[in-house]
């Protein structure tokens, strides 16, 4: 006899659930937290360190660094004074809520203000694995052209907030900002968006303000894991 | 993209499923994938017929019901769904748009056996 079971379960509940954890724990411990994914050489590293030093004094900021190989990204991100903790995924393309969760373990959270999660560069995967932070930042960089919003719908789509980083390059590359724009426009109506450069400085001074106004009681309301 | 966590998952959720009910063999995974899911159907599929093997699951059907995505314009408070690449709405030619559904990739149902002796009652995961 041959029976119909309805099962009705999201394939990626599991880690859905491990995010769900993550968050609480983040949560009870006071600590606000982002997700910072880009593809790789968009500038995540440098943003974290500009932001690091441009938050001394103000948040004590904890880093949680993923790449497949290295401890390069940590050792720079202690250098700028955060503590940091390397994950090596180990060919994994992206984070997911246990390997947060394991680094989350390392971690004194009660001296820690702000958590920043440097996911391993990527434009598709990291999309689709939460992992139970309370905001999403996307990083998209000039010289990689206008088109990634088109190309990535995924990742624009599912993202807090948008970096577009080295506009000091504007005039030496061809990027239209209005059909970029446009692109994310149509994916992201309404995005939070910071056009800066991490080499020159400028445009760092909005990306704080708000990177720092980041309170927990402020996303609880709506706020699902990212 | 990540078809093998996918289809371990699936799998670990069938067995999980054809467990409580006793049943002896799963004959039918029924799975729903959004229309801006990007997960790739033939992918699941070459790791199903690998990592199934000596489970209750092993041989299981998989079949894939494709659902469009659906979207709301902001601005004319049209519903529609996804007719191309094009997220604009239709009506209105509005850009404010929401996606409502489209990404999910859902075990919806499965088909098992109750009563078939034939088949080893194994309940490994495979991993």
């Amino acid at each position: 006899m041959i029976q119909r079971i309805p099962v009705v379960e999201k394939i990626l509940s599991a880690n859905d659930r491990l995010a769900e954890h993550n968050r609480t724990k983040l949560d009870s411990a006071g600590v606000f937290s982002y997700n910072l994914m880009a593809s790789p050489g968009a500038g995540k590293t440098s943003l974290i360190e500009r932001t690091i030093a441009g938050l001394a004094g103000r948040s004590r900021v904890a880093v949680i660094d993923g790449d497949i190989a290295t401890s390069i990204d940590a050792d720079r991100a202690r250098a700028a004074g955060a503590i940091a903790v390397q994950i090596n995924t180990g060919g994994e393309c992206h984070l997911d809520a246990v390997m947060l969760q394991s680094a989350l373990d390392t971690l004194d959270l009660n001296s820690v203000d702000l958590l920043i999660v440097e996911n391993v560069g990527n434009l598709i995967c990291p999309a689709s694995f939460k992992l139970g932070t309370h905001t999403s930042v996307l990083i998209a960089s000039v010289p990689e052209g206008d088109d990634k919003p088109y190309k990535y719908p995924g990742m624009y789509r599912g993202v807090d907030a948008l970096v577009i980083n080295k506009v000091d390059l504007l005039p030496y590359v061809e990027f239209d900002m209005e059909y970029f724009r446009r692109g994310v426009e149509i994916l992201n109506p309404g995005l939070v968006t910071f056009p800066l450069s991490c080499r020159t400085g400028e445009g760092l001074e909005a990306w704080l303000e708000w990177v720092a106004a980041g309170r927990i009681e402020e996303m609880s309301a709506e706020g699902s894991p990212t | 993209m990540h078809e093998m966590v996918i289809t371990e998952s699936v799998l670990k959720t069938a067995l999980e499923h054809a467990g409580a009910a006793g049943a002896s063999r799963i004959t039918d995974i029924h799975l729903v994938v959004g229309q801006l899911s990007t997960f790739v159907d033939d992918s699941i599929q070459f790791y199903w017929d690998i990592i199934s093997q000596g489970t209750l699951a092993e041989g299981a059907q998989l079949h894939f019901r494709r659902v469009p995505a659906e979207l709301l314009c902001l601005e004319c408070e049209a519903h529609y769904t996804l007719p191309g690449d094009d997220l604009a709405c239709p009506e209105c030619g509005g850009t404010q748009v929401r996606i409502v559904a489209g990404d999910e990739l859902n075990l919806e149902a499965i088909d098992v056996e109750t009563d078939g002796d034939t088949v080893p009652a194994s309940t490994g995961a495979g991993g």
